[in-house]
């Protein structure tokens, strides 16, 4: 910004702010984070206890859980993503108007936890939908909600106004494709759109075995 | 309660025709069971639920078992009597394993909370009751093919990651052309040395 931080600071000290409308957006956007109300199992019950009067969650803007997706802003999926509730969830999501945020809320939200062996839970909702905060824990304590709570908040305060962003970009999609119920298995298992099977420096494919 | 010898007794005397059995199944369970024929189960049932020295009220779990080795699913009742305060009393019926022959008949007519337990053992065992009001899965979704509590249920192959795989899922993960884990180099080195 090309007005000086001196004179800025000056002018705040009069009542009088100058700031982009970047910074004013993602202000406001970060400060009224609505969550959808909805919880799938355990974590939503130290959702609940974030929201309530010990851990308060509306010091952070984001107390106010809103029973439709129309008016949330923010999807947290506390709990155990099953594999005949994951299209209601994405559903739910498409619901949502932009911009939208999404947390994963415990172990079996992000990877289907103790149950991914099993037959019928999700191993983990970002293979359906875009996650921006995991948070791991069986379940997270509420601090660690309110600690992904700022983490998101952070994440709004960097944001660019007319770029990079899903909601900007007319070209793009903000629907995600419903999954829908297979003899055997959700169909498709997975979006390949949204999630790819993570790479880290331990990995190493059978190939590169071979070839070694 | 009587002794399980004398239960049998006192069934078998009511239901003429019924092939009533203790099945000991120590130390898996406490209480013997009563195995009987799929034919005569439901007049069993109704003789201990009718029958005011039993008065077993309250069917209090549904489930299943299956046998792939003797090629047979097993259903088992546990039935409990609230207003004489005994049970439980273990009735087991067996049916075959093939999906089109695997059936027994429904006692939800005689205790309504059967309905839902029973649909589950439907939905996770493929067992089919007859006379029940309302056959449908409980837990999967109707599309479903599977029974997935059975034996020989093979879940989706859709291990296309996994942080640290281990035993079957390390197989499964390895197949899927997935990512294997850092302990592979470590066999992959080994294996170089030598």
């Amino acid at each position: 910004m090309s007005v000086d931080e001196g004179l800025r600071s000056e002018l705040q000290k009069h009542g009088i702010f100058i700031l982009p409308f970047e910074q004013l957006y993602n202000w406001g956007r970060k400060s009224s984070i609505w969550p959808l109300q909805f919880g799938l199992a355990c974590c939503a019950i130290e959702m609940i206890a974030s929201a309530a009067s010990r851990y308060d969650l509306a010091r952070f803007g984001a107390e106010v859980f809103r029973a439709t997706p129309r008016q949330a802003d923010l999807m947290i999926v506390a709990g155990t993503v099953t594999k005949k509730m994951a299209p209601q969830v994405v559903r739910l999501y498409n619901q949502m108007p932009e911009p939208k945020y999404c947390i994963a809320m415990g172990a079996c939200a992000i990877s289907g936890g103790p149950f991914k062996d099993g037959y019928n839970v999700l191993k983990g909702i970002d293979r359906y939908i875009p996650v921006d905060v995991h948070i791991p824990g069986c379940p997270p304590r509420p601090e660690a909600l309110i600690h992904a709570i700022m983490t998101l908040q952070r994440k709004i305060a960097g944001q660019q106004l007319g770029r990079e962003q899903r909601w900007y970009d007319k070209t793009a999609t903000t629907e995600f494709p419903i999954p829908a119920y297979g003899e055997h298995d959700l169909e498709p298992p997975v979006n390949r759109q949204v999630w790819q099977p993570p790479r880290d420096y331990r990995d190493v494919t059978i190939e590169e075995i071979a070839k070694a | 309660m009587e002794a399980i010898e004398k239960i049998k007794e006192l069934a078998s005397q009511a239901v003429p025709g019924a092939k009533v059995e203790i099945v000991n199944s120590a130390p898996a369970a406490a209480q013997p069971a009563l195995l009987v024929d799929r034919e005569q189960v439901f007049a069993v049932a109704r003789f201990f639920k009718e029958d005011p020295r039993f008065a077993m009220d309250f069917c209090s779990c549904v489930t299943g078992v299956d046998y792939p080795k003797v090629d047979q699913v097993e259903v088992v009742y546990h039935l409990y009597s609230i207003a004489l305060k005994h049970g439980p009393i273990v009735l087991k019926v067996r049916a075959p394993r093939e999906l089109d022959q695997c059936r027994v008949p429904s006692l939800t007519p005689l205790w309504r909370g059967c309905e839902f337990q029973e649909r589950e053992a439907y939905d996770l065992y493929g067992v089919k009751f007859d006379g029940h009001p309302d056959l449908r899965r409980i837990l999967m979704w109707d599309e479903f093919k599977d029974h997935p509590m059975r034996k020989d249920y093979a879940p989706p192959m859709d291990y296309d990651w996994e942080p640290t795989p281990h035993d079957d899922t390390l197989q499964r993960a390895m197949a899927t052309e997935g990512v294997v884990p850092p302990t592979a180099i470590v066999e992959a080195e080994k294996a170089k040395k030598k």
